[in-house]
């Protein structure tokens, strides 16, 4: 600011910059009070809980919390090749004994278990042998642990332990892409039989990439076609997408259903027309055909409308001045009107694809075990397995994917752009 | 479309192709839906047409599934429909009124960080709906409200407002705020202004907004499925339960019902989007 406006003074005598940095700030603080409550409110209930899912998914404190003295100790065993000292057995058998009068050593055998298998049984055989009196703490506890059975003097199984020492743990990401935390600390798969959830991950791109194109090969024509008819005609047709877009998910998952079962029409009219013989009828639902039929349809009106308000914006005359200058309609359709699609193009098929990678209830109905996709498995997890870590670190992953996703459509179109209708 | 009378015939084959395609797609978006219609009338318990039926035979319809629906022994339909509409009317209520406000501010020019915070706003828009589910299931659980229905409502609350802040900041981006201005000079205090000038002019984009909060809540079930009890069934609930279970034509009744019930939103939304339009002087 010059010299010379910061001369001017208000009535009160305040130069007028002052003043108007007061009003902005006022103002300032003004919107910011309008959107703090819904702010605040998204914060508490749902961003705070985004991130308690991480903590979840990374927390392994239970063993830490249980086996302090034992990690203590572990400190200064060096030579991981050999079995630790006299003092790391003490101090576990100390942890142990700890955790058998909290009745908590079940939970530990289990989750030492899952490190390394066989271990619940010895932690069982040491829980009998406290139980029964007979250890003597006078004397060498690493003679006598040995000796209740030969897994103990197994240096394997004390590595286990010492690998649940750090508080956090990246095992559950791993796990998500069938892989793990081998004993000498590097990053292995899982065997070839048992990679699921890889399978898993590819499966669901490759659902939400085909439903994408589907749904641009099918939306783009009648987008086109919409933003080219009149607008009598247009409104009535614009219903045929707007119905579909209001009406119940559920609901539109049952007619398929309907549609593709095995004595449905769909099937009736491939009978009728010759293409498949009656008593030969094609399973279409419970596989991945009925998981693209259903999901196309269902997530059509979302790349229709991005496509046509932005079809609406570009003036006929464009297209007749291509074809005046020379250009074949071919020509002038694809040096003209396709590249000024472009924006609606991304907007749509960003919109598709991140509904497309997160869908679960379609394919839950229509999917049956080869339709099935991460969400799916989320799901499982929070409700069968009750494995909420590993749900919330699969949620996650995908999250992230999903955030990338979002981020390139806001670098291409910018949120505050979304049209709805 | 009618083609120009000098139009060559490779074009015009062409044409009648792209004709042909937007049928078959406008075909395959609406007829799925009307799938559902005769079969709620099936005299059988088949979900497949019935000799009858394609005969047109009037003793192979019928409309006992619709009185299944309304008076059948230990039918879910009635509490679940009570469920639905008490927490869809509350949640729209809630994201309207939090929406609202937001985007208020966020239209304000004097809001800092305005693509932060709305990118924050939208997220539950954006984030898949089984992560929702699950962020929302622990602190729902934690804070002690899952199985209730203010959770519920707190829950759909969350994935309404994205809509609302939309609609009402695509309705504030045409809003002439000297109209506003006008009426603090005039010495009317801003609760007043809004009630009186503000209000009535992004009213369309606020009740298009509601509504699809509405609709949100009302057809919402992968984060209801984490959070309700038996107390909270609601009709998606209900149907998914159906659906996995057995597919009976009450659920093509309920689904019916539910067809007319978004046809009704839909018209009431479309009237809403073009009156706005109109006042806002955009013609698309």
């Amino acid at each position: 600011m010059s010299s010379e406006t910061k001369q001017i003074l208000t009535t009160d005598g305040i130069p007028l910059e002052v003043s108007l940095k007061k009003a902005e700030k006022k103002n300032k603080i003004r919107a910011f009070l309008l959107v703090a409550p819904l702010l605040l409110f998204l914060a508490i209930t749902y961003i705070f809980p985004i991130g308690e899912m991480f903590m979840r998914s990374v927390d392994d404190r239970m063993v830490t919390n249980m086996l302090p003295k034992t990690f203590k100790a572990m400190e200064k065993w060096e030579n991981l090749e050999e079995l630790p000292s006299e003092e790391v057995y003490r101090a576990f058998y100390e942890d142990y004994k700890l955790l058998v009068e909290n009745q908590q050593h079940g939970k530990l055998g289990q989750r030492l278990n899952k490190e390394k298998n066989g271990f619940n049984t010895i932690t069982k055989k040491l829980f009998r042998q406290i139980k029964r009196k007979k250890i003597d703490e006078s004397a060498s506890l690493k003679e006598q642990i040995n000796k209740i059975h030969k897994r103990w003097r197994n240096v394997e199984f004390w590595q286990a332990i010492k690998r649940t020492a750090p508080p956090y743990t990246a095992a559950k990401y791993l796990k998500g892409m069938d892989m793990y935390l081998a004993a000498d600390g590097s990053i292995a798969q899982v065997d070839e039989d048992r990679r699921i959830h890889r399978i898993l991950w590819l499966r669901t791109l490759e659902i939400a990439f085909f439903v994408t194109l589907f749904c641009f090969f099918m939306g783009y024509p009648i987008a086109h076609l919409l933003a080219t008819l009149p607008m009598k005609y247009s409104n009535l047709l614009m219903i045929c997408v707007l119905l579909p877009f209001w009406t119940s998910l559920l609901v539109r998952t049952a007619s398929w259903m309907i549609l593709l079962q095995q004595q449905g029409i769909v099937n009736d009219f491939f009978v009728m027309i010759g293409l498949v013989a009656d008593d030969n009828r094609p399973e279409m639902m419970y596989n991945k055909v009925g998981t693209y039929v259903a999901m196309t349809q269902i997530l059509l009106p979302f790349m229709v409308l991005p496509l046509y308000s932005v079809m609406k914006t570009i003036s006929p005359s464009l297209m007749r001045a291509g074809k005046s200058l020379g250009g074949t309609p071919f020509v002038a359709f694809w040096k003209v009107y396709f590249p000024l699609t472009i924006p609606g193009i991304g907007a749509g098929c960003l919109l598709v694809f991140i509904l497309a990678i997160g869908y679960y209830i379609t394919p839950a109905l229509v999917g049956g075990a080869s339709g099935t996709l991460i969400s799916n498995q989320i799901a499982f997890h929070m409700k069968t397995t009750l494995d909420w870590s590993f749900a919330s670190a699969m949620g996650l992953m995908l999250l992230t994917g999903v955030l990338v996703i979002y981020w390139i459509y806001n670098k291409l179109v910018g949120v505050d752009n979304i049209k709805l209708g | 479309m009618a083609l120009p009378s000098y139009t060559e015939t490779r074009y015009r084959i062409w044409h009648y192709i792209y004709l042909a395609i937007c049928t078959f797609v406008f075909f395959f978006l609406i007829a799925p839906l009307f799938v559902i219609f005769p079969l709620s009338f099936n005299a059988e318990e088949f979900l497949v047409f019935s000799e009858g039926m394609k005969n047109l035979d009037p003793d192979a319809f019928s409309l006992r599934w619709y009185k299944d629906m309304v008076y059948g022994t230990k039918n879910p339909w009635g509490l679940a429909a009570k469920n639905s509409f008490i927490i869809a009317i509350f949640a729209t209520i809630g994201s309207i009124i939090l929406g609202t406000l937001a985007a208020l501010g966020l239209s304000s020019r004097h809001m800092p960080y305005k693509g932060l915070i709305m990118a924050t706003l939208i997220s539950p828009m954006i984030v898949p709906l089984i992560i929702s589910g699950v962020a929302i299931f622990f602190f729902m659980a934690k804070a002690g409200l899952a199985a209730t229905h203010t959770g519920i409502v707190l829950a759909h609350i969350i994935l309404g407002t994205p809509f609302v802040v939309i609609t009402v900041t695509a309705t504030l981006s045409g809003f002439d705020h000297s109209v506003t201005r006008a009426a603090a000079s005039l010495g009317s205090n801003p609760v007043n202004t809004f009630m009186k000038i503000t209000l009535p002019l992004i009213l369309p984009g606020v009740i298009s907004g509601g509504l699809f909060a509405f609709v949100t809540s009302f057809d919402e079930v992968v984060v209801v499925l984490f959070l309700a009890g038996l107390e909270n069934t609601t009709i998606p609930i209900q149907m998914w339960t159906g659906l996995r279970e057995q597919l009976s034509p009450t659920i093509l009744a309920v689904a019916t019902c539910l067809i007319l019930l978004s046809t009704l939103i839909l018209v009431t939304a479309e009237l809403l989007r073009r009156r706005s339009e109109r006042l806002r002087g955009i013609n698309r």
